[in-house]
């Protein structure tokens, strides 16, 4: 395959940054994005020039490295992936591909397509746990049983990996889905209920405090977000913010 | 040097109670005095990190992700063992230390084994507690599923992201600690020094990944729990940052490396498509419960599949072979990984392979479906000889519990793994040598500790699966707090280290002296142009199966390759800020001495254990053989200035409450 390549080109967080235009040949579709990638750093290295940075770990979708919004769509045109997922046989030969960071100003660029998702640990910092002694003496596991269902819901809500698609896909650039994950992991087990209250409270105002937007439904978060993260968590933070509210 | 293993006296079952009410305690107020700094936060790194700040000590937590959240630990799939003996079937401590032991091929510490099983049942708890989502059953209590090697259902899972669960788990212990001030995260930054004051690990060099910045990083006592070394070949399904500088640097200060060779090569792999590919997916061993292996009974069958001419679906019952069925009747399927993959290779080498390259054997869920699918017709009163249906309902169980794992294979090689079989190759996955530590998990270098995959101790020559999370969680949240407390007693008056001596000066200069070198280097190749040769030389030499004439030339191969690396390595950009080229070349460069260590440490052992097949020692039906009298022992290399020059120390392995026999799995 051949391809035209549009990167977004930053040298750090103070330069303004660019898209930039680049050829690439022999692209095979068997190769993974990244995998394309990698061809052309390859390429750009043996060149002199300067490879293009972006994040990336495990490479098959479950790190939350990775990132690259990929021709307007977070993660790219494939549903249910990240972008170590999706294949170059989603594209045809002598396509166009945009590739950009994830855009949110609670998200800062570092270099090219590098991100800073650290406002997302600071929102787990603010509750995102269980008060619980780590020393291991606690009851034993099956002490207190849980009603399958909930723990089905609460692991489908725990799958979110915090690679940040749903901000990046996001008009108003909310981190709601991302934060209702967590607080529905816990609010939906016995042993989260303890804390449920100033959990959603502290969790919300540090998300406020970072900068990112309000939720407007518009559902974006959920038809981009590489795990199916299902927006009926946010409708449930919502009720927990409510009866958290009117408590506090 | 004599190695010393401090494992306590007394009977097997007791040892870790009496070293636990013997040991020397920090109070609380002095706690607050003392810093212990931890590399890698992992389900080892992260859950001590978490344990030691909720002890009250002040702790500072690195990793080179963009969040303690990415570390590997993350991706494994499959389940953490635990001997509740929740099911009645039988298991106990014993039993999974046997297990353990035996999974191991009789070369773990028998000592250090046992407290891991005795531990286990904690982190089940502990995890549960935590508001970790473990799969449960209908009446609400936590399910089991089995696993390769063992006879029992001990293994505790979350569908097939257990790992991830876990590490979450581990990651809001960290949180919780951050929020309150006791754990001082560094993200984004790599340790690439150790400082040694007085003989004892104090503190850390490490370079800010975004500015580029060389830090200094003081404390009391360093814990390294940087993971393995898998991606010395490249190609393996560890993450593509996983890396072994940090043990590698502790290891060249004075930490001993044990057991090098002992690699764990995964059977259930996605095979390798092309030149082009960058690492291998791994798929859960927990396939092997349902999924049967199979090639060709015929080599013209297995020769039209791999030219298009035939499908697997095409071939009748008779005309396959589930090799591991008719080769282990008792295990089946479930043969420990080493086994397995061994298997597929001797299958594939024979030609039947069944991909392009003649590198794949099926993984058949066919069977399962029909099984499951009768069951469910049955419980649901339908009609259990309408296939159709029976599919259907079959199809609906092997995706609830096996459906983000057949979606993962679908995107990659896009086929449908429902209707047709999956296509496996054994990876390497997991590195069961590491950092020699003793039974506190102190290397040889005293305040420094190795914990999780970056030690050796607990896996011996193979690991069991689902015994990875259970032993980086058991290190992290159970052992290191207690023997790291014992180790930091006479410290307490002791107060901050500061970073301006001149241990600090000099380790600094040599890490800046190094980079220099890299960006200095005008060369032609880039990073990855070396790392993939040495991965070539590793996997075709140093795999899974080895012989002394392909291991002398590994290792005459590799210097000669690192050699060419420094004089030829190209890094672009600058060191002021991200330069991922750079971060690369600072790992690569450590491969390369591993990677050398690793053929000397293969060729001097001559027996096969576990993950480490010799084709010279093995039995006439080409298992592996083990040779007890010679090397029932830890191979602990010293760093003498290069691999080569490495100087071998043994700790004999005493066996008292198991016997060593030949493993069997038929």
């Amino acid at each position: 395959m051949k391809l035209t390549l549009k990167i977004w080109r930053q040298k750090n967080a103070q330069d303004k940054g660019a898209m930039v235009d680049y050829k690439i040949d022999g692209i095979e579709p068997d190769m993974s994005f990244l995998e394309m990638l990698d061809v052309f750093n390859e390429q750009q290295i043996n060149a002199g020039e300067e490879p293009v940075a972006f994040d990336h770990d495990c490479r098959e979708g479950i790190c939350g490295m990775c990132s690259l919004f990929i021709n307007g769509e977070a993660h790219g045109p494939d549903r249910g992936v990240t972008t170590c997922q999706l294949h170059m046989r989603m594209f045809n030969d002598g396509d166009t591909i945009t590739i950009e960071p994830f855009r949110a100003a609670a998200f800062p660029v570092v270099k090219d397509l590098v991100v800073d998702r650290s406002s997302f640990d600071r929102i787990q910092h603010a509750g995102g746990f269980i008060s619980v002694n780590t020393s291991g003496n606690t009851i034993d596991a099956n002490t207190i049983p849980v009603n399958k269902k909930d723990a089905d819901d609460a692991f489908d809500a725990a799958t979110c990996i915090g690679c940040g698609a749903c901000v990046a896909s996001c008009k108003n650039s909310s981190a709601m889905l991302f934060v209702a994950a967590k607080v529905s992991q816990y609010a939906l087990l016995p042993q989260g209920r303890i804390e449920a209250t100033d959990r959603v409270l502290n969790m919300v105002n540090q998300m406020d405090h970072e900068g990112f937007g309000n939720c407007t439904n518009t559902g974006a978060c959920e038809v981009e977000c590489p795990k199916g993260i299902s927006l009926e968590n946010i409708a449930r933070m919502n009720r927990e913010y409510l009866s958290a509210s009117l408590k506090g | 040097m004599a190695l010393d293993s401090k494992i306590p006296n007394g009977p097997i079952a007791d040892k870790w109670t009496d070293y636990k009410d013997h040991i020397n305690l920090v109070n609380p107020a002095n706690k607050r005095n003392l810093d212990i700094i931890v590399v890698g936060t992992g389900l080892a790194g992260g859950s001590a990190a978490a344990t030691l700040a909720e002890l009250g000590y002040n702790v500072k937590a690195f990793c080179f992700q963009d969040s303690p959240r990415r570390a590997h630990s993350i991706a494994a799939q499959g389940g953490i063992n635990a001997a509740k003996n929740y099911k009645g079937d039988g298991d106990s401590v014993h039993r999974l230390f046997y297990d353990t032991v035996k999974g191991g091929d009789y070369r773990a510490r028998e000592a250090n084994v046992y407290r891991l099983a005795e531990v286990s049942s904690n982190i089940i708890d502990q995890c549960v507690a935590q508001g970790v989502p473990l799969a449960r059953e209908y009446g609400g209590l936590l399910d089991n599923r089995s696993f390769g090697g063992t006879l029992v259902s001990r293994t505790f899972y979350a569908q097939g992201q257990t790992g991830q669960q876990l590490l979450l788990g581990a990651y809001s212990a960290m949180n919780r600690q951050i929020g309150r001030g006791k754990i001082k995260m560094y993200n984004r930054h790599e340790m690439l020094e150790l400082v040694i004051i007085d003989g004892k690990a104090r503190g850390i060099i490490a370079r800010n990944l975004v500015t580029g910045e060389i830090e200094r990083h003081s404390a009391h006592a360093v814990v390294i729990g940087s993971g393995g070394y898998g991606n010395v070949f490249f190609l393996s399904t560890n993450a593509m940052g996983s890396n072994a500088t940090a043990a590698w640097k502790i290891h060249k200060k004075g930490a001993f490396f044990a057991n090098p060779c002992y690699t764990q090569i995964h059977p259930t792999c996605i095979p390798v498509s092309g030149d082009h590919q960058s690492k291998l997916t791994l798929m859960s061993e927990s396939l092997r419960n349902d999924g049967r292996i199979w090639v060709p009974a015929k080599l013209e069958d297995a020769q039209a599949i791999r030219e298009g001419k035939k499908k697997a679906t095409d071939l009748a019952e008779a005309d396959r072979d589930y090799f591991l069925e008719r080769r282990y009747p008792a295990f089946g399927n479930l043969v420990p990984r080493d086994v397995a993959s061994r298997a597929a290779k001797e299958r594939c080498d024979a030609g039947f392979g069944v991909n392009k390259t003649g590198e794949a054997v099926y993984l058949d869920f066919a069977a399962a479906i029909q099984r499951y699918g009768k069951e469910q017709a049955h419980i649901k009163g339908l009609d259990e000889n309408d296939t159709k249906l029976v599919t259907k309902l079959g199809t609906d169980i092997v995706r609830s519990k096996y459906g983000n794992l057949f979606q993962m294979y679908y995107k990659i090689v896009d086929e449908d793994p429902y209707t047709t079989p999956m296509m496996i190759y054994p990876a390497v996955h997991y590195t069961m040598g590491g950092t020699w530590v003793d039974y506190n998990l102190m290397t040889t270098i005293p305040g420094c500790f190795s914990i999780g995959e970056s030690n050796f101790s607990d896996h011996g020559a193979n690991r069991l699966g689902a015994s990875a999370l259970m032993q980086g969680l058991a290190d992290g949240y159970f052992v290191l707090p207690y023997t790291i407390g014992d180790y930091l007693a006479p410290d307490i008056k002791m107060g901050a280290i500061s970073t301006d001596r001149p241990e600090f000066d000099e380790a600094e200069k040599s890490v800046k002296d190094l980079i220099a070198k890299f960006m200095n280097n005008k060369g032609t190749h880039s990073v990855d142009h070396f790392h993939k040769k040495l991965g070539k030389i590793m996997w075709n030499k140093v795999g899974m199966a080895r012989n002394a004439k392909g291991l002398t030339e590994a290792i005459e191969e590799i210097a000669a390759l690192r050699e060419e690396f420094y004089k030829d390595v190209k890094v672009p950009g600058t060191d002021k800020g991200f330069n991922q080229e750079l971060e690369k070349a600072i790992r690569v460069a450590d491969f390369l001495e591993l990677g050398e260590l690793f053929a000397k440490d293969a060729l001097h052992r001559n027996e096969s254990c576990g993950g480490h097949f010799r084709e010279e020692y093995q039995t006439e039906e080409g298992e592996a053989l083990r040779d007890d009298e010679n090397f029932a022992y830890v191979a602990a290399w010293e760093y003498k200035g290069k691999p080569s020059d490495a100087v071998l120390h043994k700790e004999p392995l005493v066996y008292e409450n198991i016997k060593l026999v030949q493993r069997s799995y038929k």
